[in-house]
């Protein structure tokens, strides 16, 4: 195992698989010879020059040809260079990539790939800080990964650079420069497969991104109170690994859903219907949602704190769950 | 007159096709066999015939919402494409697509789009991709006039530009979109000016004219093959019918339609292959006689086969779903 950050592990992916196909190559605005906006490309820079460069800012034909390209055999990998402006150039993913091969009646091999950073950092303010998975996975038609973890990321990517449908990835500004283990040796990670970030007996928190964080540093507060949680980073919205999260709740009863992005109508809430519906007779008390308030993100870092859910929204919620026990 | 008599008559020959289908088309959406709404290319068969006369078999184009000529230009069956007008799972998209989404990946057809600019991103991508693959390939771009003033547009032609794309943008300006007047909704008096802004060329020729449109693409696709960039052309031709089979057409005039009667493609190239004496009366009674057959036999074809399941509905989303319920 080494040890490395998340935007290495990711640099690292992308050129193993580049040595590997030589159908893969990736565009978007200031990656080529900046590494992206949060240095996610850094370790890529000055490599492969042909096949990883800049565009102009033009995100409808940045997305639309992701689709033209790997219909005729290539495999792009696209940077969406804030999640924010993926709502400029949306009708060539929701209208066209997300459409393509259902109208066509399974016509076409979609592999695709859109990725880049989302997420709050630094009062970065309304039209730079948002979360919008939950729009994506609303509209049936791309497969969604959102890693939270050096080793996630590798994982995750390899398996998407070899699946034939197009996939979304999410990566949280404020997680590039974090560090983890990563094997030397080459392995994938399926889609629709939790990881139990913590095993705990007490409440299941089912989160993904920046919150699986946020909640590992809440269940390490809780433990001094004799509180354990269980930490379930789903890793993949579109699918999602209900399985393991039957399986937990059926075993703690107690079930909280984490996101940044905003609570109402987040994701948040098609789990906890789902397991309303599917696991009822396991719940001790009602699910508890956490999600930014519902608000554009304010630009003061004291407005942005208080909009922006925390460890202390998970730590709140645990104990309001296990009151009068 | 230096094209071989073959050649000539097959363009003629394909004309006519897409002439038939569209009137059959619309005979069976007026007798409420064709569910939806359909667009038809009635007066405009010139440009898909004389831009794909220019282009190779595995060339690729990108369609529009006005799409079957496009498609039966470049080789699509009309069995298959009947079928999916009548919604059936033996149509080109499994029932799934109707007229707006038909497609035939395997002949380079990358769909028709029911998104009015929809299309050229992904053209744009083709190109992109063949630049990539580094073969000699060409993807074209059909779309309206109305098109043209959509950010993808803009977008694309100045993507395709800074990239040198083998791609060619072939407007096909019929002077509405919709039941807008071009002239009262666009900057420009001719579409073409717009490829100065991109520092493409960028050239207007008569739409209905279809040697006219075979040579400008002919020599588009020779720039493009060699690495020679995008082009823009417009090819001004006249929506002789409605928006859409139905469409009540209070925003115009009959005399104003009718004037387009006189001038519409085939009409013109029938005249000038009777003069040249290419074919006669007599061989052009057996071409329609010829397509007409087709035609009863892609209806039958599509009449005859099967509805789709309902659960069919569940299916073709994405290739790795192994069962789960996306
Ligand atoms: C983005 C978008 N806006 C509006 C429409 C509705 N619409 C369908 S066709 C059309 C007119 C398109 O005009 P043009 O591009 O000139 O093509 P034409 O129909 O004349 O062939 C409109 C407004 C649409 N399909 N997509
Ligand atoms: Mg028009």
């Amino acid at each position: 195992m080494k040890v490395i950050t998340f935007s290495e592990a990711l640099g690292e992916t992308i050129l193993e698989e580049m040595e590997r196909d030589h159908t893969i190559f990736t565009y978007g605005e200031d990656i080529g010879k900046q590494g992206g906006i949060f240095g996610a490309y850094k370790s890529l820079l000055g490599k492969f020059p042909d096949r990883i460069f800049d565009t102009p800012i033009s995100e409808e034909v940045i997305y639309g040809s992701a689709l033209g390209a790997a219909l005729v055999g290539m495999r792009p990998i696209v940077e969406f260079h804030f999640a924010d402006f993926l709502f400029t150039g949306i009708q060539s993913i929701t209208l066209q990539i997300e459409k393509i091969r259902y109208m066509t009646g399974g016509q076409g091999k979609l592999h695709l790939i859109l990725r880049g950073p989302d997420g709050v950092s630094n009062s970065a303010a309304a039209q730079h800080s948002e979360s919008i998975e939950t729009i994506f996975m609303h509209v049936p038609g791309i497969k969604i990964i959102i890693p939270s973890t050096p080793y996630d990321i590798k994982g995750l990517l390899k398996t998407a650079l070899r699946s034939n449908d197009p996939v979304i990835c999410f990566e949280h500004k404020s997680l590039y420069a974090q560090k983890g283990e990563v094997p030397e040796e080459e392995y994938l990670i399926p889609f629709g497969k939790a990881d139990i970030k913590r095993p705990g007996q007490d409440i299941t928190v089912v989160t993904m991104s920046r919150m699986v964080h946020e909640s590992l540093k809440a269940a390490q507060e809780l433990e001094k109170e004799g509180i354990n949680l269980e930490v379930i980073d789903l890793r993949t919205l579109v699918p999602w690994d209900k399985e393991t999260v039957i399986k937990s709740v059926q075993k703690t009863n107690r079930l909280i859903i984490a996101h940044e992005t905003w609570r109402r109508a987040g994701w948040g809430a098609e789990i906890a219907s789902t397991i309303q519906e599917e696991a009822f007779d396991f719940l001790d008390a009602p699910i508890i949602r956490i999600g930014a308030r519902n608000v554009p993100m304010p630009f003061s870092p004291v407005l942005q704190n208080y909009v922006t859910p925390d460890k202390h929204n998970v730590v709140t919620a645990a104990k309001q769950l296990m009151e009068g026990i | 007159m230096n094209y071989s008599k073959q050649f000539l008559i097959s363009l003629y020959e394909m004309m006519q096709k897409i002439r038939k289908f569209e009137q059959a088309a619309e005979q069976l959406f007026l007798d409420g066999k064709i569910p939806g709404f359909i667009h038809l290319y009635i007066g405009e068969e010139a440009i898909a015939v004389g831009v794909m006369a220019a282009l190779n078999d595995d060339d690729y184009i990108t369609s529009t919402h006005r799409g079957h000529g496009h498609m039966i230009a470049k080789g699509g069956n009309i069995n298959l494409m009947m079928a999916e007008l009548y919604g059936k799972v033996t149509g080109y998209c499994r029932g799934k697509g109707g007229s707006m989404h038909i497609a035939d990946f395997s002949i380079g057809v990358l769909g028709a789009n029911g998104v009015v600019g929809g299309g050229l991103p992904i053209a744009v991508g083709a190109g992109l991709g063949i630049k990539m693959k580094g073969t000699k390939q060409v993807a074209v771009a059909f779309f309206g006039d109305g098109a043209s003033n959509t950010g993808a547009f803009h977008e694309s032609l100045n993507f395709a530009s800074v990239f040198h794309l083998p791609v060619i943008f072939i407007n096909e300006n019929n002077q509405y979109a919709s039941t807008a007047k071009t002239k009262e909704t666009t900057s420009v008096e001719n579409i073409s000016d717009r490829a100065v802004s991109y520092n493409i060329p960028g050239v207007t020729i008569n739409g209905n004219n279809i040697l006219s449109v075979f040579e400008t693409t002919k020599e588009a696709v020779k720039r493009a093959r060699d690495q020679g960039g995008p082009t823009l052309i417009e090819a001004k031709t006249y929506r002789i019918k409605g928006h859409f089979v139905g469409d009540p057409s209070k925003y115009r005039n009959n005399s104003e339609v009718n004037k387009f009667w006189e001038k519409e493609p085939i009409k013109i190239f029938e005249k000038q292959l009777l003069d040249w004496k290419v074919l006669n009366q007599k061989e052009i009674n057996i071409i329609s006689l010829k397509f007409d057959q087709q035609i009863k036999e892609a209806i039958k074809f599509a009449e005859d086969s099967p509805e789709p399941y309902p659960k069919d509905a569940l299916t073709d989303l994405f290739i790795d779903d192994s069962g789960y319920d996306y």
